[in-house]
């Protein structure tokens, strides 16, 4: 098993953190899916979770969002629950926009219903598509719903799983900057990406991820120093295959 | 909860289609099984070549019998194409227009009248091995049935013949009749003549032949007895050990709505646990606090519960319109239906957390209730008893029986009893509950 590379203050526990991931682990029957992976995440933190198809980002969210139980280890929501947006957009596809964001407004229990999903609306910019069904929805379009379910509740963190990857490159500009400016209000922001130059444009923090154990934990500025390489994409490249990894 | 149910009553309402196929379908095939239950099997069509004489008689012993009445009998038994000849009954039965040919030569009269020669009837048939085995037990019941009628017709001659030879009358012969002594009668007389006769050797030999008349007349009578027991050796005696008789036409119907229940409620609670992960909903529903696994499901089942027993009840007050049904007992009949409906919830939301997506959800529902439907239904004694342990076995744990014979007992007041099957259903309901907990897991 190879060590991590440099783990910096983000590692392990902290005691203001939002969100705390100890010695995490969890397996499918005898394959190991995430194994002894540690952080922390602090209020108004962008953290890019990047890693090769089947490093275990997707694992490592629905473990941090409850989604799934872990085998090992275990979450610390100190800020209570976390929005979760999955990579395939989790919504009723015979039910209108609005209709999606007032029935999960209600099952958690937010306080004014009506209200947060009038803010939901504005703030993803769906006003204009509240009354029409998701399944006549854009694949960008739904994923701005499917985001906007994870923010309904007003969460102090949220987990983003792979939330560019149906977007075109306008949508994927507005995106960030909503969720650049969450952050900025002190939202804890985790997010999975394939694509690493996001990573480096919009994240504070990165995790690298392969073959679920956890190999880099810092600033994207330190992996792409440890890299090397013409840009960051080849900087995470060289980092991989610098640890024997393709 | 309630959240969900007006959730998916919205998805319903928009899903007309799906509604229309999901109360449809299986009504259909309900009235479909329904017809098949209570339907008595059509007559087959038989061509028949009629090659004996018309009013042709079978002389036996002093009285003659009409061959008509042997023909009527076999004709009433099967829907009958008279053609005139041999070939051109087997040109029909090998175009398909009859299933069979029946030919009645012109010396079945001789035959039967000679009291020593068996008559025949030819019969000619085709097709494959089911239709064979149809037409055949068809025409072996059409013949064992008119041979029953002439065999009867063949005592009637005999024991009036008896009756003749005891009693003694009139004895009509070719337009001529004469007087006859019977035999009970020649006792009595020779008895008076042998007392009026001197004490000799004609004395005893009068006695001895009064004896023989006494001991002939006595066994005579006996005769008739045996030809009745002869020609109708076994009689049907029925007991009914449990319950009472259910017409065939209410038991129809409780099968029918059964199996309409089972594939509405089954098919929509498998559907709505499937459409959750099929729209990845299930995960964000029941992470953390937001919906319990547990009343997600139970919210599935009274669901598809309550579509159904709508659905079943209207189809029991619709029918009790054309079927004699106690439509008092409505109140039990709605008790029977909602138990049922809730087994029938708990093994569609079984079948929805094993499956990923609503189609397979779907199909995997088809293949097993319909199945189970057919193997409730299969009496005992119809297969081997080892076969027989097995299927039994099997629809003891699925809930189609327990909730047939729940609603045949609310119907029909037939047993098992309405407590003990509803106690099984409910039983049944719980097992398929914790099993759809059990599958939940694999959205974690």
């Amino acid at each position: 098993m190879s060590e991590p590379a440099s783990l910096p203050s983000g590692s392990g526990t902290g005691s203001d953190a939002l969100l705390c991931a100890e010695r995490l682990g969890k397996r499918y029957g005898s394959r190991a899916a995430l194994s002894e992976v540690s952080f922390s995440a602090w209020p108004g933190e962008m953290i890019a979770v990047i890693g090769p198809n089947g490093a275990g980002k997707t694992t490592l969210l629905s473990l941090l969002g409850g989604v799934q139980p872990p085998t090992s280890g275990k979450v610390v929501r100190a800020g209570g629950a976390v929005g979760w947006a999955p990579q395939q957009s989790a919504l009723y596809s015979k039910l209108t926009v609005s209709e999606n964001l007032r029935l999960f407004a209600r099952l958690e229990r937010v306080e004014d219903p009506e209200a947060a999903v009038a803010r939901m609306l504005e703030q993803t910019g769906l006003g204009d598509r509240a009354h029409e069904r998701v399944e006549r929805l854009s694949g960008g379009n739904r994923q701005r719903v499917n985001v906007a379910l994870a923010l309904l509740a007003d969460p102090p963190a949220i987990l983003l799983d792979e939330p560019s990857s149906a977007l075109d490159p306008g949508q994927r500009e507005r995106l960030w900057s909503f969720v650049g400016q969450r952050a900025a209000q002190g939202m804890c922001v985790v997010f999975s990406t394939h694509i690493v130059t996001e990573a480096s444009r919009h994240a504070d923090r990165v995790l690298v991820l392969d073959q679920g154990e956890l190999l880099f934990d810092g600033p994207p500025a330190d992996l792409a120093a440890e890299g090397g390489g013409s840009d960051f994409e080849a900087a995470f490249v060289s980092f991989l295959r610098g640890r024997g990894r393709s | 909860m309630r959240w969900l149910l007006a959730k998916d009553l919205l998805i319903l309402r928009r899903s007309r289609l799906l509604v229309a196929v999901l109360v449809i379908y299986p009504v259909a095939i309900a009235l479909l099984i329904g017809f098949a239950l209570s339907a008595s099997p059509s007559k087959p069509r038989v061509a028949v070549v009629d090659e004996t004489p018309p009013n042709t008689t079978i002389v036996l012993g002093n009285t003659r019998i009409g061959v008509g009445q042997y023909t009527d009998e076999l004709f009433s038994q099967v829907q009958v194409v008279r053609v005139p000849t041999r070939a051109a009954a087997v040109v029909k039965v090998n175009s398909g227009d009859v299933l069979a040919a029946i030919i009645i030569p012109d010396n079945i009269v001789g035959k039967i009248s000679s009291g020593v020669q068996q008559a025949q009837v030819e019969v000619i048939y085709n097709g494959d091995a089911l239709k064979q085995s149809l037409v055949r037990s068809a025409i072996d019941s059409a013949l064992a049935q008119a041979n029953l009628a002439l065999s009867q017709q063949i005592r009637a001659v005999a024991v009036h013949d008896i009756n003749l030879l005891l009693a003694g009358g009139s004895l009509g012969s070719l337009g001529s009749s004469q007087e006859i002594v019977g035999l009970s009668h020649i006792a009595p007389m020779l008895e008076g003549v042998a007392s009026r006769t001197p004490a000799g050797a004609d004395r005893t030999t009068l006695k001895k032949i009064a004896g023989f008349a006494a001991f002939a007349a006595g066994n005579l009578g006996i005769a008739k007895n045996v030809l009745t027991t002869v020609s109708q050796p076994i009689a049907v005696k029925s007991t009914l050990l449990h319950g009472r008789r259910t017409p065939l036409d209410t038991y129809a119907v409780v099968v029918a709505v059964s199996i309409s229940l089972m594939l509405l409620s089954v098919l929509l609670a498998a559907g709505g646990v499937a459409l959750e992960r099929e729209e990845n909903t299930l995960a964000r529903l029941i992470r953390g606090p937001l919906v319990r696994r547990e009343a997600l499901l139970v919210e599935k089942v009274l669901l598809a519960a309550v579509c159904g027993f709508v659905v079943a009840l209207a189809m029991l007050i619709g029918v009790s319109a054309f079927v004699s049904l106690e439509v008092s007992r409505v109140a039990v009949w709605a008790l029977a239906l909602i138990c049922g409906a809730l087994a029938f919830g708990s093994l569609g939301v079984a079948i929805g957390a094993l499956a990923r997506e609503v189609r397979a959800a779907s199909l995997l529902a088809f293949l097993l209730v319909l199945p189970l439907a057919f193997l409730a239904l299969v009496p005992s004694g119809s297969v081997a008893g080892g076969l027989y342990s097995v299927i039994a076995a099997i629809s003891f744990v699925f809930p189609f029986k327990a909730a047939l014979q729940a609603l045949d007992a609310a119907v029909n007041q037939s047993t098992p009893g309405l407590t003990i099957s509803i106690v099984h259903v409910l039983v049944v309901a719980l097992g398929f509950g914790l099993l759809a907990r059990l599958g939940l897991r694999r959205a974690e």
